[in-house]
């Protein structure tokens, strides 16, 4: 079981804890043992500890410490937004966000939409039944 | 020619420093026209002789005083005023009523009352809750809002609400023995009708959004795994 993904210059992380919770941002330097620096297009380039850090499987090509126009334009052209959205893990956390911003009113009709789906998936089962006993009796 | 309105008297010495004017006081003599006014006046500063004294009516000493000395209540000028409404509470918006005999039902807000209370109705087609008082604490503030320009509530006030007093009949040694006989209290014709022409006018609204009706037809609980401090309603 090798590791799969590494910290490296380019790595685009996920910040699991503090002021950024859920931003994506990408590990631009490595500080020591236990800090890297870190960048996104909407922060201000900062230390942060790995610890906060879950890495993704989208890496961006950089070089050390690029000036924020070429981070920008970097991932721009890796697409990393994109990819994010469309990876399992992205699509999850957007699914998760839209549960908890569910108002009361949305809440219900949710509710409603699954009760109808459960019907309905009955109702085709119950026919399709019906269908097979007339065909069986027929031939 | 109309009032004057009296601006208030500002000093024409700025402050440097507290305690100290900008201008000494013939600068200021100057400034304020002293010369002028003793000018008008040939020389000498206006002297007005003092009003005639209005002789006050001669109070008599009192008769009679109390024995003990009785405190005075200190005076009470509180004015109550209706309890803040919170800002997410606004005419049409639904509110599930958490506690008595409606808990959980979604029902419309219409205005606060004089007291304080919310003015709530079902509407009562659709939940069973008529036209109602409701505390502000005993309810949760839904962002659904219902349109409720077309709904007139100008009518209701606390006086409406309030029970109208039963005499207590004394009873005599043979009616104690009877079946006690409770007079059902009807409710008048004009608060149906009241009912019913407030909730017309919502109805209309109400089916104008889909699933609304069902909406309001359903009670609100909490199931499994719902965090109401992390819920959004």
């Amino acid at each position: 079981m090798p590791f799969k993904r590494y910290v490296e210059i380019g790595r685009v992380a996920l910040v699991n804890y503090g002021k950024d919770y859920g931003s994506l941002v990408v590990i631009v330097d490595v500080v020591d043992q236990n800090m890297a620096l870190v960048d996104a297009p909407d922060m201000v380039r900062a230390k942060m500890n790995f610890k906060r850090l879950s890495l993704t499987d989208i890496k961006i090509d950089i070089k050390r410490t690029p000036k924020k126009k070429a981070l920008i334009e970097a991932m721009k052209v890796a697409d990393v937004k994109n990819k994010w959205e469309n990876s399992s893990w992205g699509r999850k956390l957007i699914v998760q966000k839209k549960r908890a911003s569910l108002n009361d009113f949305d809440r219900f009709k949710l509710m409603v939409a699954k009760i109808k789906l459960v019907l309905h998936a009955q109702r085709a089962g119950a026919a399709r039944q019906e269908l097979a006993k007339l065909k069986n009796s027929a031939a | 020619m109309a009032p004057k309105t009296k601006t208030a008297r500002v000093s024409r010495n700025p402050e440097l420093v507290r305690g100290i004017g900008k201008y000494s006081r013939s600068k200021m003599y100057h400034k304020r026209g002293l010369w002028a006014i003793k000018a008008k006046n040939g020389g000498v500063f206006p002297r007005h002789d003092p009003k005639p004294k209005v002789s006050e009516p001669v109070e008599k000493p009192s008769k009679f005083y109390p024995a003990d000395d009785v405190k005075k209540p200190l005076v009470n000028k509180r004015k109550p005023k209706p309890t803040k409404l919170r800002a997410s509470i606004t005419p049409g918006t639904v509110l599930i009523i958490l506690a008595g005999r409606f808990k959980g039902k979604r029902v419309v807000f219409l205005k606060q009352l004089q007291s304080g209370l919310l003015l709530v109705t079902g509407p009562f087609k659709i939940n069973g809750v008529p036209l109602r008082r409701v505390n502000q604490a005993y309810v949760v503030a839904t962002s659904t809002k219902v349109d409720v320009s077309a709904v007139t509530c100008e009518k209701f006030d606390d006086k409406y609400f309030t029970k109208e007093s039963v005499k207590k009949k004394k009873k005599t040694e043979g009616e104690f023995f009877e079946a006690e006989k409770e007079e059902k209290s009807v409710l008048p014709q004009e608060k149906k009708d009241d009912q019913k022409s407030v909730d017309a006018a919502l109805i209309m609204a109400i089916e104008g959004v889909p699933e609304l009706k069902a909406y309001l037809a359903a009670r609100f609980s909490l199931k499994a795994g719902m965090k109401p401090h992390e819920l959004v309603f």
